[in-house]
C-alpha cells in the first residue's frame, strides 16, 4: 500500500510560505480571518454543484440528520458580514462532489473574503494587488463577457440571434456537433463556448479579468443598474487556469429567494434533486447585508501557478485518491 | 449492453459511437467554477483505427459496446478467412480480410495475435510487435559489407517487402519489428 505523500518536502514549504504571505496581506489591510464551518445543515441551490453530505447519528433541533459538506464557506460569511458588518477573509477546505482531474481535487482549499464598500471594481483591482505581492503577476486585464466574444467570435453573447450563431459555430467543430445539434440551453451553450473558443485566446502570463457575465449567469452578483442584461460578476484566468470568482454581491432578500427557486427550477429540468435554500441567509439578508463585494480564489492553483505545478497533486499533501 | 455515465469514462472503456465500437484514449473533465462541466474525451474507432475527439455533457451516458480482447495464436488461412485458436479452450475463430487487414503480412503460424471482437466477431487483427520471417527474394549484395549501410529491399515469406543490409541473404530468417515494419537484426538458425 503506497502511504508516501503525493506533493514533495520543498512544494509543502512553499505552501507554508504561501499561506503567510497570503495572511500578511489580509492583516496589512486590516481584513481579519475568521473560520466558519464545513458541515451545514443547507447545502447548495447551484445547478453545477453538487454536495457531498453525511448523517448525523440524531435529529439536530430543526429535525434533520443530514448535514452537508460546504461547496464554499460563502453563506456563512456573509451572515457574518450582515452581523459584524466587517472585512473578513477566510482560508477553508471545501468539498465539491463528482470534481476530480488535473485542477479538480473533490476537497481543496479556497480563499474567499469580503469588503464592505467595495464594488466589483475595487476587489478586482484588490485581487490584482494580491496576485502582485503573493506571485509577482503584472497588473489584471480587464475584459467584458460581451467584449471576449465580439472580440474573438464576432458574436454577442447577449443577444438571443448571438447565441444562435455560437451554437452554430460550435456546432460547426466535429467534437461537439452532435452535442450543439440538440443542446437548447443558452447559458450551457455559452458556457461551453467560453471554455473552448474564449479561454483559450487568454494571454497566459497576464491575469486576465472578465467582467460583467450575462444576468442568467449571474449566481449572486447583482443586476447592473447601467445594463440589466448583466451583472457585476468577474471571474479572474491566470497561467490557462481559472482562478477567482468574485461579485458586487446581491443584497436584495426577495431577488436572492427568487434565484434559488429557478435555480431549484432548472434542478427538475435537469432531473437533479432539488435543494432547500439556506432559510438563514435569506433571513441575513432580510436583515440587512452591507453593500460589499466578495471573491473566492482557489488557494491550490494560485499555488499551482507560483510554483509551475503541472497537476493539483503536486500540491496537495494528500489527494483524496491517496487520503 | 450497459450504459456508461460520463462520471464512468476512463482509458480503455469501451463504447458505441456513430454506430461503431471504440476505446477511451483519454478522458480529461472540464469544470468552470459556476458552469456547465463536460468531458473532452479522445477516441479511438476499432474498426477504422482513427482517433477522433469528442466532447460529452457531463451526466450523460452512452452505450456501452460488447468488445473483448482476446489472445489467439494463428492457425492458417483457407483463401477467404484466417484461423486463430485459442490455446485454453481450443476454440478456433476465423477473422475475414477486412479484420486482418494490413496484419495479413506479418502473420506467422503459431504466433499470438491480439484479435478484438465485437459482438463475437473479429473485427481487427493485431500481430505481435516482433516476427522472424524468411527472406525469398533479394538481390545479390556485396560481400563483407557489414556495417549494413545503403540496404536494399527484400521479399520475405509472406510477401511483406522490407529494407535489408545488404549482407543478409536469400534463405536467412530475420526479426521485423511490426510496428514500423522495419528489420532488426538476423535470426541464428
Amino acid at each position: 500500500m503506497s502511504w508516501r505523500p503525493d506533493a514533495s518536502w520543498s512544494m509543502l514549504q512553499q505552501r507554508a510560505d504561501l499561506f503567510k504571505s497570503v495572511r500578511q496581506f489580509f492583516e496589512n489591510r486590516g481584513v481579519t480571518e475568521v473560520d466558519t464551518h464545513l458541515l451545514s445543515q443547507y447545502g447548495v441551490t447551484d445547478v453545477h454543484l453538487k454536495n457531498l453530505s453525511t448523517e448525523f447519528s440524531q435529529p439536530l433541533p430543526s429535525g434533520t440528520n443530514t448535514l452537508y459538506l460546504q461547496t464554499s464557506p460563502e453563506f456563512a460569511m456573509k451572515r457574518l458580514v450582515a452581523a459584524y458588518q466587517q472585512d473578513i477573509y477566510q482560508l477553508s477546505h471545501v468539498v465539491r462532489d463528482d470534481e476530480v482531474g488535473r485542477y479538480h481535487n473533490p476537497e481543496f482549499t479556497l480563499l474567499e473574503w469580503y469588503r464592505i464598500g467595495f464594488d466589483d471594481n475595487a476587489l478586482i483591482n484588490e485581487v490584482s494587488q494580491l496576485l502582485s505581492e503573493t506571485c509577482g503577476a503584472p497588473p489584471i486585464v480587464e475584459r467584458s463577457y460581451q467584449q471576449c466574444f465580439l472580440e474573438t467570435l464576432k458574436l454577442d453573447p447577449l443577444t438571443p440571434d448571438g447565441i444562435e450563431g455560437i451554437r452554430q459555430h460550435l456546432e460547426s467543430v466535429p467534437a461537439l456537433t452532435d452535442w450543439m445539434q440538440k443542446e437548447t440551453d443558452a447559458s450551457t451553450i455559452l458556457q461551453v463556448a467560453f471554455s473552448e473558443c474564449i479561454e483559450p485566446t487568454f494571454t497566459k502570463n497576464v491575469p486576465q479579468c472578465v467582467t460583467r457575465f450575462p444576468v442568467e449567469q449571474a449566481a449572486l452578483a447583482r443586476v447592473d443598474e447601467s445594463d440589466p442584461r448583466v451583472a457585476k460578476r468577474f471571474e479572474v484566468y491566470y497561467q490557462g487556469v481559472e482562478l477567482a470568482n468574485g461579485y458586487h454581491e446581491l443584497t436584495d432578500a426577495v431577488e436572492q429567494t427568487r434565484r434559488f427557486q429557478d435555480d431549484n427550477r432548472h434542478r427538475v429540468t435537469n432531473k437533479q434533486p432539488q435543494m432547500a435554500a439556506d432559510k438563514r441567509l435569506i433571513s441575513a439578508l432580510e436583515s440587512g447585508l452591507p453593500d460589499c463585494a466578495g471573491v473566492a480564489l482557489g488557494f491550490d492553483r494560485l499555488l499551482m501557478i507560483k510554483s509551475g505545478a503541472k497537476h493539483i497533486s503536486e500540491v496537495l499533501p494528500f489527494t483524496t485518491n491517496n487520503a | 449492453m450497459a450504459n456508461y455515465s460520463t462520471s464512468e469514462f476512463k482509458g480503455g472503456l469501451k463504447i458505441m459511437q456513430d454506430g461503431e465500437p471504440c476505446s477511451i484514449v483519454e478522458n480529461e473533465m472540464v469544470k468552470p467554477g459556476k458552469g456547465q462541466a463536460f468531458n473532452r474525451v479522445k477516441i479511438r474507432k476499432l474498426i477504422s483505427g482513427k482517433v477522433v475527439e469528442k466532447t460529452f455533457k457531463s451526466g450523460e451516458s452512452v452505450e456501452g459496446a460488447d468488445v473483448i480482447e482476446l489472445e489467439l495464436s494463428y492457425l492458417y488461412n483457407d483463401g477467404e478467412f484466417w484461423h486463430f485458436m485459442n490455446n485454453e479452450t481450443f476454440e478456433q475463430v476465423p477473422a475475414d480480410a477486412k479484420a486482418v487487414g494490413d496484419a495479413e503480412k506479418w502473420l506467422v503460424e503459431q504466433d499470438v495475435c491480439t484479435l478484438i471482437l465485437w459482438e463475437g466477431k473479429p473485427i481487427s487483427v493485431q500481430p505481435p510487435n516482433f516476427v522472424e520471417l524468411e527472406i525469398t527474394e533479394t538481390d545479390p549484395g556485396l560481400k563483407g559489407d557489414t556495417a549494413g549501410t545503403g540496404g536494399k529491399p527484400a521479399t520475405l515469406s509472406t510477401g511483406a517487402v522490407v529494407r535489408v543490409p545488404l549482407f543478409v541473404q536469400i534463405g536467412e530468417v530475420i526479426k521485423v519489428d511490426t510496428r514500423s515494419g522495419e528489420y532488426v537484426s538476423r535470426v541464428q538458425k
